[in-house]
């Protein structure tokens, strides 16, 4: 461990003894306990939190915003979204808090469960529990009305079991071995596959690029690492060639690239994108203000194309302050990772951080015209329950690897 | 954490940046740089404009009764954008399939959309316009589909404005007026027109005057501006222009002697043709002022125009454009060109009087002259001797052009005859030919016109080009005469030759003209040697009643004819109808009321019965009216012609039994006017139907 990662280790026992003193629960107050030293608040990245929170608190607003007019025309009421979304952030924010006070060891216990209940979620849709939405079987209905969406916890049972399998030799200061990267391929393969199936093809390239990322980030030779690639290159022309991508996935590639030339079909989509975006100008319309929203010209403007309404409503500052928030997530991620005490924390945190930057990536750019058309939520800002959720939680393992840092190992 | 993933943490937070900045790059370049751009396409995408018809302007004649009218029609439309969105488009278009007593393939196909793959029958305008299907419904109908809108969603049943042809005092001008057509792709893109949808409204004329004056009647459609949403459901009005009706067009036409006319036209070719004259099946007729103004035109055989409301059906339009019922499309007034025979004679003699030969002097008229080693007939009239240009014209004496025309061959430049090329001189006779307005369009307002033919030197030689290699083909130097003839034209058809100028002189061999442009010549005739551009159009009046536009013949030019002359030749006709060619087809005729004089014409034409030609005006000393017969195939214009012209100005002056078409046979001074109730009223003195 190098010197300056001593150092910073040092704010516990430093600040034990250090000017301000006082101790924690010296006086026994709530309040001192909330901000005393050993107390979770004092030990969160709340930097994270506060972007998290801003990303949160805009989605809710758009997802009113594009929800509204389409619930007024239907006579129903037209804040529906709005109290759902405030629901599924608020019980994501308790989710995160509560994934936050574990310790990040025993996290690191409980990820083949996490494993396993992901890839059985992702059966269960296939099964009889499933329903279909827009040609995928991507939902378990549960009683009450309630659906959930368990590709979105595929990513996040990714990213915690190819941080064990990889940090296995890591945490004793080695490079991963060719067969820890397999047994991270073979654990990744059943999920990967199960959403292909679906068929969520958005999800499934997020699956690829978090465990490419992870499998770079775990330190593997640069040798093997090409080996990989040209492996895995390989692979894809051969799932081309026998035509593994069904033909509207294929279409919707290569519309992308030429979005007017089928503007019924799959370039339609793109088309409306762009148009509400590029429409909304410097500064938007303004909030409820955007007429292509209003007329729902462009489709599931409230979950993937969220960022259509952020571009017509709020225009360049809009859209550049929703970048600025998610990329203050993730370098705040990659910060964590970069600090954590162990491999798993940072292969953890890093392939968060990965996550949340391709999804991103993508959403954003798909209505922008340089990605292709896929089913991907925007992190924090899309409409969603599952989604928020597995966000939620994302963030509160990124916590709980803050806090091993700076709470746990004084220990 | 292990040194690799330390340094390669560092290659993340590069990707990551590269990432995150590109999204802000392509935002900038999207929402700022190209704003515009998309703004204009959300424009776009969220209005549709809805086209609100205009009435068409009315056709109407000098007394303000409608030939080409509006009727109101109960209209059966789709909303198919709408309909579209609703679950059960199949299930209503079947009811109102039975309801309309169509098939309900039919009707799907009346309301799909025209795009790239499908195949009319379709519906060619936007999808946002409500698509007609039945433009003709019962009151019970329509009350059905507006009372059940339960049963019959997004489909309506409206009035809606019909083209109509009333066909006052049973007035047809049907060539005249035209057709209506509806509106194709490439006229809208060449004229910039607005397509509204609305049947009977996306119409656009064809022919005649409909044609000429299309964008006068057409008026302005009303544009509204409807925010739409993505289901094409109207959200609401952005912005209303209203419609602007069609100005009506007052013609000159004079309804109830137009009827006559066509009547007299139609009986003179009837009558004709049962006395065994078989050739004699079509013809026209003529009424003009002598200042241009058509009050009368009529060409047989006609058609009734409304056959293309609605659509015309397949054998409509054969019978209309075939051969089998002799074209009745043709405007034989117009298009119809004909030898006009010693009609012509008036044109020669003012050519020869400009070429130096005497008003006064005195012409031989023999039995025959020999040019050119041919010999040329005086038409049953055997050797007259000597005699004045008057008693020529009176008697028609065919040797006396003949000869002139022989003359005027030589003093020509002879040598530019053998010369073979576009670009030769004209000939002095010919050109006062061409002066008289024969050989090139009169330009009225009726786009179907001809230009009749004048046989000058280019005409020659391009009609030598034209038929050298048949000509050479069948030609024979020692075969039978049509042979001989073939390998004649061979070697020199282009030669303006002694026997051609000959024949041309007296109005037959190449020379043709249209009924119009010799009624024209014979206006400039009369009125003293102003030769105008016929018009039938006589004003322009917006609904309200104002006049926007006065249509006035434009004077084409003066006659290159002296005053003295045109009086000369005026008194000789007045002959020819009290002692000439004509005086028994006018026996008995009231000339004191009413002195009429005119030209007979009898064209010979190779293998066929002559047509049958008279050119008059009348009263002789103030000439006010042209009028002018012609049917081809009908022998002597004494005997077909004269008698149906004789009984066209019976009615113009309410003569011999006859009722006067207008009163005093006045046309009217003034326009019909608009009163407030917007119904339109006859002239001062004038009462509509007069008879």
């Amino acid at each position: 461990m190098s010197l300056r990662e001593t150092y910073r280790l040092a704010p516990g026992t430093r600040g034990q003894s250090g000017l301000r003193g006082g101790g924690s629960g010296s006086r026994g107050s709530f309040v001192a306990r909330a901000f005393g030293r050993q107390s979770l608040l004092r030990h969160l990245d709340w930097i994270l939190i506060a972007a998290v929170l801003a990303l949160c608190a805009l989605g809710t607003l758009l997802v009113w915003s594009a929800t509204e007019p389409g619930l007024v025309q239907a006579g129903a009421d037209p804040r529906t979204y709005l109290y759902k979304e405030v629901a599924w952030f608020g019980i994501g924010l308790v989710l995160m808090v509560a994934v936050a006070t574990l310790d990040i060891r025993k996290i690191r216990a409980a990820v083949p469960v996490v494993y396993g209940v992901a890839l059985l979620g992702l059966l269960a849709v296939l099964s009889p529990l499933g329903s279909v939405v827009n040609g995928a079987h991507a939902w378990i209905n549960l009683p009450g009305g309630f659906q959930v969406e368990p590709s979105e916890f595929a990513k996040l049972g990714l990213v915690l079991i190819c941080a064990m399998v990889l940090s296995h030799l890591g945490d004793g200061g080695k490079r991963p071995r060719l067969r820890e990267i397999a047994l991270a391929i073979a654990c990744a393969v059943p999920l990967a596959g199960l959403v292909v199936a679906e068929p969520a093809l958005g999800v499934a390239l997020v699956l690829l690029a978090v465990l490419i990322g992870m499998i770079v980030m775990s330190g593997l030779r640069l040798r093997w690492l090409a080996g990989l690639a040209v492996g895995g290159a390989a692979a894809g022309v051969l799932a081309v060639s026998v035509h593994l991508l069904k033909s509207y996935q294929l279409q919707r590639f290569t519309s992308f690239t030429n979005p007017s030339a089928d503007l019924a079909g799959a370039g339609y989509n793109a088309q409306q994108a762009k148009i509400a975006v590029g429409s909304g100008g410097m500064f938007g319309h303004g909030l409820f203000h955007g007429s292509l929203i209003a007329g729902n010209f462009v489709p599931s403007q409230q979950t993937d194309f969220i960022f259509t309404v952020a571009g017509e409503e709020l225009g360049f500052a809009g859209c550049i302050a929703i970048v600025a928030l998610l990329a203050v997530v993730v370098t705040r991620a990659l910060r964590i990772a970069a600090r954590a005490q162990d491999q798993f924390g940072t292969l953890a945190a890093s392939g968060i951080a990965i996550w949340f930057a391709f999804q991103a990536f993508v959403n954003v750019g798909m209505t922008i015209g340089i990605m292709p058309i896929t089913g991907l939520p925007l992190p924090f800002i899309s409409y969603g329950g599952s989604a928020a959720f597995a966000d939620m939680l994302a963030i509160g393992i990124l916590q709980s690897v803050h806090r091993r840092r700076t709470v746990f190992d004084r220990f | 954490m292990i040194p690799a993933s330390r340094r390669r943490l560092w290659v993340l937070h590069l990707v990551v940046a590269a990432l995150l900045i590109s999204l802000g790059a392509r935002l900038w370049y999207v929402q700022v740089m190209n704003s515009g751009t998309y703004a204009a396409l959300a424009a776009q995408d969220e209005t549709q404009q809805v086209v609100v018809p205009s009435v068409r302007g009315e056709i109407l004649d000098d007394t303000g009764q409608a030939m080409v009218g509006n009727r109101t029609a109960l209209v059966v439309s789709v909303k198919v954008a709408q309909l579209s969105q609703r679950g059960d488009e199949p299930a209503v278009l079947s009811r109102l399939a039975k309801l309309l007593h169509v098939s309900v393939k039919v009707l799907d196909e009346k309301v799909r959309t025209c795009t790239s793959g499908v195949k009319p029958p379709c519906w060619a305008g936007s999808p946002y316009q409500p698509v007609p299907v039945d433009q003709h419904v019962s009151d019970r109908v329509a009350l059905q589909i507006m009372e059940d809108q339960q049963q019959y969603p997004d489909i309506t049943a409206q009035v809606q404005p019909v083209v109509d042809y009333p066909e006052p005092d049973g007035a047809n001008p049907a060539q005249v007026l035209g057709y209506l057509q509806p509106i194709t792709p490439q006229e809208v893109k060449q004229r910039h027109l607005t397509v509204t949808g609305f049947s009977g409204v996306d119409l656009v004329g064809q022919a005649g005057l409909e044609q000429e004056y299309d964008a006068e009647l057409r008026g302005t459609p009303g544009i509204q501006k409807v925010a739409v949403n993505a289901q094409g459901e109207v959200t609401g009005t952005v912005s209303q222009t209203s419609a602007k009706a069609g100005d009506d067009l007052v013609t000159s036409i004079n309804a109830p002697l137009q009827s006559d006319v066509q009547n007299i036209l139609a009986s003179a070719i009837h009558k004709a043709y049962d006395q065994g004259d078989t050739g004699a099946t079509s013809g026209a007729a003529v009424v003009m002022t002598t200042k241009g103004r058509v009050v009368a035109m009529a060409s047989y055989p006609s058609y009734n125009p409304s056959v293309w409301t609605g659509g015309i059906s397949a054998k409509e339009f054969s019978d209309l454009f075939g051969t089998g019922h002799g074209e009745p499309i043709l405007d034989r007034a117009t298009q119809g060109q004909y030898a006009p025979g010693s009609t012509f004679k008036v044109t020669t003699t003012a050519a020869a009087v400009a070429q130096g030969y005497s008003i006064n002097g005195t012409y031989n008229c023999p039995a025959s002259v020999d040019i050119d080693g041919q010999h040329f007939f005086n038409d049953g009239n055997p050797n007259e001797g000597p005699m004045s240009f008057s008693e020529a014209l009176i008697q028609s004496c065919d040797t006396v052009y003949y000869q002139l025309g022989y003359d005027m061959w030589l003093r020509d430049d002879v040598k530019a005859d053998s010369v073979a090329s576009p670009h030769a001189p004209l000939q002095k006779t010919q050109k006062m030919e061409l002066a008289w307005g024969f050989g090139h369009d009169p330009g009225i307002d009726v786009p179907e016109q001809s230009s009749g033919n004048v046989p000058t030197r280019q005409f020659l030689y391009y009609y030598w080009k034209q038929y050298k290699n048949y000509w050479c083909k069948n030609g024979k130097e020692d075969g039978d005469y049509d042979q001989r003839l073939d390998y004649q034209d061979c070697q020199d058809g282009y030669v303006w030759e002694p026997g051609q100028a000959a024949i041309a002189a007296i109005g037959q061999g190449y020379v043709t003209v249209t009924p119009l442009q010799l009624a024209d010549a014979y206006a400039a005739l009369a009125n003293g040697g102003t030769l105008y551009s016929p018009r039938v159009g006589e004003a322009l009046i917006s609904p309200d009643g104002k006049v926007v536009q006065k249509i006035n013949p434009p004077v084409t030019r003066r006659l290159p004819v002296s005053k003295y002359t045109l009086a000369y030749m005026r008194s000789a006709l007045a002959g020819v109808v009290t002692s000439g060619t004509a005086a028994s087809a006018f026996g008995g005729f009231p000339l004191n009321q009413v002195c009429v004089a005119g030209k007979t014409g009898t064209a010979q034409v190779f293998g066929k019965l002559a047509t049958s030609v008279f050119a008059s005006f009348a009263p002789c000393n103030h000439p006010k009216y042209v009028v002018v017969v012609m049917i081809p195939g009908a022998g002597y214009g004494a005997d077909t012609s004269a008698p149906a012209v004789r009984q066209i100005w019976d009615d113009i002056y309410g003569l011999e039994g006859h009722k006067a078409a207008m009163p005093n046979g006045q046309v009217p001074a003034s326009l019909p006017s608009v009163s407030l109730s917007g119904a339109i009223k006859p002239p001062a003195g004038y009462s509509r139907s007069s008879r």
